[in-house]
């Protein structure tokens, strides 16, 4: 049995230090669902995904109840869309029924309008990232990833220069919502499949029929315990990792309970530091409770190194199964701190880059001018994408340039995705780089064989 | 379900009385009880089994949620599972 003092920290945990689950995600396959028929397609994917999710909400909710800790989302993630919609183009007309389909299960979010070109674009996966823009901009739910690169198999510059356009038509098709559609849009490298966060969760086809994926959460909790810890980096990472341990355990539980419940397998849970703009929900707050003046002074990266890698080691032994992204995220527009930091020019992009070479996952919720040119938003893209195939990690890259506005501006986005001060960023072109196309190839330590 | 009910708040008579008496008209089992003042604040937790209680679980969490909030103190009911998974090292997978 366990004391009174047991009790109440898991309870203040909850009530005061913002402890919650992030996310169930429940990944369906949608294999069995492809046919030549846009129609007959659409219909398969309806009712399979209802007769899988129907529940998912409810159930999530019910076990939110019982345990006592909130479950703040519950997304679906589905087979990458280009693969199922290959057959029939039925991309446009399939992106509508899933919209339909998170509608009526009154999930959060749904991945999957996913396509992996990471050495090269088939024609119709052309098409397919053509049609990002026009699907994000019509729907609200939905969440888009392109894998552009893998540490096997080198960048597809082709994809980084078609996707540096992308992002901007989706910043000029929804103008009137501070280019929300970015926000809904993530280029990967070496992306995951089982990934329960957004924008960039899918279920990849080496995975089962249905999948339970947890992330879970707890920037706070760290954050209050280290306020209590005096003693050197030795002592401050071990402290982490407990904390860690504490915080994933909730995170299998969960997990355990909710693939029970839901018929699925159980998947893994994604050891993650997901902050909020809520105050006290900040992953930069830890980073200067360590010790910096403001997240983005020098020393932030080794801060943020050893953060994450203590998250790993307290997470892994709490959990029969770990996956997805794990590790500390650093949303921009989605962390007060970070908010802070950039807002008083402690933080910029450059930082932000290096930063992500240590931890999960990119360049994230970044605002951007709205009139960075495309070719720049690839080499933004390119830089980010080397620094997870050299280091054989995921990396990503979610900015928003948001359409008419300028540096010093605030885009909006509300919710989880906060607000975000539109960052400075270099004006120098790199054009002729971004045009010459073709693919970068892998690195040489790739060739592990 | 075996549950852990949580109670804290300013000492006052009565408490014990009154969360136990809501327990037993719900037909619910009290396991285990400890007490104690922290800083001037009662704060008790009670293991219980509410296997017997015909009242669905949100239906005890509100009932205990409404004599919080005439007694004065803040009453929680979790699982007895969310406490075992943070506070024991054991790894095998738990069950609600």
């Amino acid at each position: 049995m366990y004391s009174s003092n047991e009790i109440i920290e898991t309870i203040n945990m909850i009530s005061q230090q913002h402890l919650d689950v992030r996310t169930i995600t429940l990944g369906i396959s949608l294999l069995d669902c492809i046919t030549d028929s846009k129609k007959r397609t659409c219909e398969k994917i309806y009712d399979k995904i209802m007769s899988k999710a129907g529940n998912l909400v409810k159930i999530g909710n019910d076990i939110s109840s019982e345990i006592g800790v909130p479950i703040v989302n519950k997304r679906i993630s589905v087979t990458p869309v280009s693969l199922i919609s290959a057959a029939s183009k039925g991309h446009l007309e399939i992106i509508h029924t899933l919209d339909k389909i998170a509608d009526e299960t009154g999930i959060d979010f749904l991945g999957g309008y996913s396509a992996l070109v990471h050495k090269a674009m088939t024609p119709y996966e052309k098409e397919f990232i053509r049609s990002i823009p026009e699907a994000l901009s019509q729907t609200n739910k939905i969440c888009s990833s392109i894998n552009v690169a893998t540490s096997k198999a080198g960048i597809n510059m082709d994809a980084v220069a078609l996707m540096g356009k992308i992002v901007k038509e989706c910043a000029y098709m929804t103008r009137d919502k501070d280019s929300l559609a970015c926000a809904k849009l993530v280029v990967f490298a070496n992306a995951v499949e089982d990934n329960p966060f957004m924008a960039g969760a899918f279920l990849g086809t080496g995975e089962d029929d249905t999948v339970v994926n947890v992330g879970v959460s707890g920037p706070g909790v760290v954050k209050t315990a280290l306020e209590s810890c005096h003693g050197d980096l030795t002592e401050v990472a071990e402290c982490i990792k407990q904390t860690a341990f504490k915080i994933t355990r909730v995170g299998q539980l969960v997990a355990k309970e909710a693939s029970n419940r839901l018929n699925a397998s159980f998947g893994i849970v994604d050891l993650s530091l997901a902050p909020t703009p809520v105050v006290g929900d900040s992953v930069a707050r830890i980073l200067e409770e360590i010790g910096l003046e403001s997240v983005g002074a020098y020393g932030t990266t080794a801060c943020l190194a050893m953060l994450n890698d203590a998250v790993k080691k307290g997470g892994i032994m709490a959990c029969s199964s770990v996956g997805g992204l794990s590790g500390a995220f650093i949303p921009v527009s989605e962390d007060a701190g970070m908010i802070k930091a950039a807002q008083i020019g402690a933080l910029n992009l450059e930082k932000l880059e290096a930063m992500t070479a240590v931890c999960s996952v990119g360049l994230d919720m970044i605002a951007i001018p709205g009139d960075t040119t495309a070719e720049v938003i690839s080499g933004i893209i390119a830089d980010e994408i080397a620094i997870g195939v050299v280091n054989t990690k995921t990396t990503a890259v979610r900015v928003i340039p948001v359409y008419g506005k300028k540096a010093g501006e605030y885009a909006e986005f509300g919710g989880l995705l906060g607000r975000a001060p539109i960052m400075n960023i270099n004006k120098y072109s790199p054009a002729k780089f971004i045009n010459r196309g073709g693919r970068i190839p892998a690195p040489l330590h790739s060739n592990k064989n | 379900m075996k549950a852990i009910v949580s109670v804290v708040g300013k000492d006052k008579k009565g408490i014990i009385a009154k969360v136990s008496t809501c327990l037993y008209e719900m037909n619910i089992n009290i396991e285990n009880i400890s007490q104690t003042i922290m800083q001037d604040y009662f704060t008790m937790i009670m293991a219980v089994d509410t296997a017997d209680c015909p009242v669905k679980f949100d239906g005890i969490k509100q009932h205990l949620n409404e004599l919080g909030k005439q007694t004065g103190v803040e009453i929680h009911i979790q699982l007895q599972s969310i406490f075992d998974s943070m506070h024991t090292l054991d790894t095998s997978d738990k069950e609600l």
